[in-house]
């Protein structure tokens, strides 16, 4: 007996490998559920539905189909999260979902009436299908799946098949024509656009200055000095633009610090004459490092 | 165990997914919703198919996930059409065929 057959039997009743995974699983798919509902953040959100998603996969693998499992993976998980992503993306992920009720009393009513929604579609079932037994796909269940759904697909449900085929046509054609944008103002030439670079008092075509050079330390968020010592705001980060007037006033104290040093100790310390320029100098150095 | 468990859980499933579509006001969030109510039905599509013995379920299933994608791109792209115009992911938002 192959590996392949051994599974197959193993999958055709209720074994207690399935019911491990059932309720590993189960309760798994129900948390991310419940998660998706209550995070705020839309990707987060969108993660959690990709968890539900891949735990569905392991039912359907689990239930004799596995072909529909590998679906659920590459199109639900793969495809159609990806395209929720990009248009969480493109509208942009915004926290501030408004707390105020559009309608007074809505929330509270929604979940009451979704908690006996949940009743009534819970208990019946549970009533109803009690002590079922399931019946099994047998051959066409795993070894032949694809096999199966292929013979049925393409045999009685071929009709179903084509239209399927057409709605999805319509589908592409729609987004596009639902996502396409007219341009409104002429698109500028490549000589307009370089006029532009130029002639624009926003723009800087020189390169941006480095960050640090000429103050008093290198690191990225202290501004570079501009010849007439006041900070070069380009040189930093928009991050750090808080930083920008701090290190200024280190700036101005350092000068102020140094201008005291000299006039104090050049008359004391020094001969009569004073320190020379080169001590100064000296002076100056030793106080950078 | 009972394969009506798997039913059960699906039926959860849709709950949790009508919940979200009544209380978030996101129209993203909306449509995610929306997702899992159609993977819950997906489930008990599966689960039936397994108990009765007949393909035609996981047939039914497949279907409903084409439909489903399409429905996305089409969704999707609304959701997108809306935010150029209003610059809001909100249903609350979208109210102007109120008056």
């Amino acid at each position: 007996m192959s590996t392949t057959q051994f599974l197959a039997e193993a999958i055709t009743r209720t074994s207690s490998g399935e019911a491990v995974v059932f309720w590993f699983l189960g309760p798994v798919a129900l948390a991310a559920a419940l998660a998706m509902v209550l995070s705020k953040n839309t990707v987060h959100a969108a993660l959690w539905l990709v968890l539900v998603m891949f735990c569905l996969a392991v039912f359907y693998v689990v239930q004799d189909a596995p072909f529909l499992g590998a679906v659920q993976v590459i199109v639900y998980a793969g495809a159609i999260m990806v395209l929720f992503l990009f248009v969480v993306m493109l509208v942009g992920v915004d926290y501030s979902e408004s707390l105020t009720e559009t309608l007074r009393g809505q929330r509270v009513t929604a979940i009451l009436l979704a908690v006996g929604f949940g009743g009534l579609l819970l208990l019946p079932i549970a009533r109803a299908v009690a002590s079922t037994s399931a019946q099994g796909l047998g051959e066409s269940g795993f070894n032949d799946n694809v096999g199966a759904i292929a013979r049925v697909l393409f045999t009685q449900y071929v009709f179903a098949f084509e239209v399927v085929s057409a709605l999805l046509i319509v589908a592409a054609v729609g987004a596009m024509v639902l996502g396409h944008r007219d341009r409104r103002d002429e698109r500028l030439s490549q000589r307009e656009q370089a006029t532009r670079r130029f002639t624009d008092p926003e723009h800087q075509f020189s390169p941006l200055p480095g960050p640090g050079v000429y103050a008093l330390h290198d690191a990225v968020d202290r501004p570079a000095l501009l010849p007439d010592g006041s900070p070069a705001r380009t040189s930093v980060p928009s991050e750090y633009a808080d930083s920008i007037d701090q290190a200024y006033d280190e700036v101005l104290n350092e000068r102020s610090r140094r201008t005291s040093i000299e006039g104090s100790a050049g008359p004391g310390s020094a001969g009569p004459d004073g320190p020379t320029s080169v001590e100064r100098e000296s002076t100056a150095g030793r106080d950078q490092r | 165990m009972n394969p009506a468990n798997y039913l059960l859980l699906s039926a959860a499933l849709f709950t949790i997914g009508t919940v979200g579509v009544l209380v978030r006001s996101n129209a993203l969030v909306i449509f995610m919703s929306i997702e899992l109510m159609l993977n819950a039905v997906n489930l008990t599509l599966v689960t039936f198919s397994r108990i009765n013995g007949s393909l035609d379920g996981q047939i039914i299933a497949f279907f409903v996930m084409v439909v489903a994608a399409a429905e996305v791109v089409v969704g999707l792209a609304i959701i997108v059409t809306i935010f150029r115009t209003r610059s809001s992911a909100s249903v609350d938002d979208t109210n102007l065929l109120k008056y």
